[in-house]
């Protein structure tokens, strides 16, 4: 999805601001926030669910809070998701309202696809981004959809996230590390970026 | 007041997403998913035993051995095992090498992946949309006003780790530095050297 989570390329934001000997964790909630998350992950509660929850924030209250309520908000999103909890039991105990990421508005998929397990492309590969606009959730980000790049690294075959969030099955593809210029991202002179895409994410230059 | 040398830690309301963090872990623990007692060790091996100091020891081998250097730019998970450094986030690590001529740079601009077996947990500013947004950008500008500035004719290459490739920089050894030990080398390696927002 075109989410607010998308953020490469996004301007007006201001500098980055650093904080000199920073904690792991800035308090007590957040360490309990983390150790919440990492057992409904270990638990397999989460499968599939995390980053897309995350996604699914409302963008004013995704770019206003803190980290780790992201990660409380996802964690609670995917408990109720996968029916560990009930949204009812969250208000009730919190006393109000539990605050949730937005639903899920993405298709269920019925079947994975075809997974393949063999590079299509090869180093020094043109390649273009596809360009498309899924409901769900996809490892593409925007900045580099509808461009065109080179192929410099060939990585390992894995589940296409696209897949995995929103069927059953599973598809597994070959990844890759793709140059863009930055004439060709951003119409100037600058620093290339490399992204890393999926096979299905990329089609022939001229295709 | 007694108030004013603890600070507000036991005394201050809770506020709205401490309560929703303790509704929430009150819930998982009803259902089974959370067992504090078990998953505790976990968290202090996150927060106490990995970190920069990981990283700094893999830089350090790779300045002082050349063959381990090579195994490193090759295959950067397995030469990291060999220091015995692993696991979640750090499964499909790729090194990228400093040169006089390139300056690499590690960004996350769809959420925050980070390589934590050799770094540890992610700082904020790493995970802030500004930093995100910014970094693929103009990267260039974001180093200088981190104090990180790459000379003209360097080119800094980005990467945005978006699938399931971790990234470790590994800095261009310091000057000066011949007769140090890895020990000592270990200790000028920084955190943001090899994240690529420092240069040593």
């Amino acid at each position: 999805m075109d989410g607010i989570h998308d953020l490469g390329g996004v301007q007006g934001f201001g500098a980055v601001e650093v904080e000199r000997d920073e904690p792991t964790f800035h308090a007590d909630w957040e360490r309990r926030a983390f150790r919440l998350t990492m057992a409904a992950m270990m638990g397999g509660l989460l499968a599939g669910r995390f980053r897309h929850a995350i996604e699914r924030m409302d963008p004013a209250w995704y770019l206003s809070s803190p980290y780790y309520e992201h990660w409380l908000t996802a964690t609670a999103t995917g408990a109720v998701e996968a029916g560990v909890l009930s949204e009812a039991e969250l208000d009730q105990r919190l006393g109000r309202t539990f605050a949730l990421a937005r639903p899920i508005r993405a298709p269920v998929l019925a079947e994975p696809g075809t997974s393949s397990a063999r590079h299509r492309h090869g180093l020094g590969s043109a390649v273009r981004v596809r360009e498309w606009h899924p409901l769900g959730h996809t490892r593409a980000p925007r900045y580099v959809q509808g461009k065109r790049g080179t192929v410099v690294r060939l990585d390992g075959v894995f589940s296409v996230p696209d897949v995995e969030y929103h069927c059953t099955g599973r598809r597994t593809e070959p990844t890759y590390s793709v140059r863009f210029e930055a004439t060709e991202l951003w119409g100037e002179a600058g620093d290339p970026v490399h992204v890393d895409l999926w096979e299905s994410y990329l089609e022939a230059p001229d295709g | 007041m007694a108030e004013s040398s603890q600070p507000h830690r036991h005394h201050s309301p809770t506020t709205p997403v401490e309560e929703r963090v303790e509704a929430l872990e009150a819930l998982l623990i009803e259902k089974g998913v959370l067992d504090p007692a078990a998953i505790d060790a976990v968290i202090e091996h996150y927060e106490h035993r990995i970190g920069p100091m990981n990283g700094a020891k893999v830089v350090a081998r790779a300045w002082s051995d050349p063959d381990y250097r090579a195994r490193l730019l090759k295959d950067g998970t397995a030469a990291i095992a060999e220091l015995g450094f692993g696991g979640p986030e750090g499964n499909h690590m790729v090194v990228l090498e400093n040169t006089p001529q390139i300056h690499n740079a590690v960004v996350c601009t769809l959420c925050s992946c980070y390589p934590w077996p050799v770094l540890g947990l992610p700082p904020n500013w790493y995970k802030s949309p500004p930093y995100r947004a910014r970094m693929v950008r103009e990267p260039r500008v974001v180093l200088a006003e981190m104090g990180c500035h790459v000379p003209a004719d360097v080119e800094i290459r980005v990467w945005d780790s978006s699938a399931e490739v971790r990234y470790l920089v590994l800095p261009e050894r310091p000057e000066g530095t011949d007769g140090h030990t890895e020990e000592d080398l270990a200790a000028l390696v920084t955190r943001d050297s090899m994240i690529g927002v420092a240069r040593l």
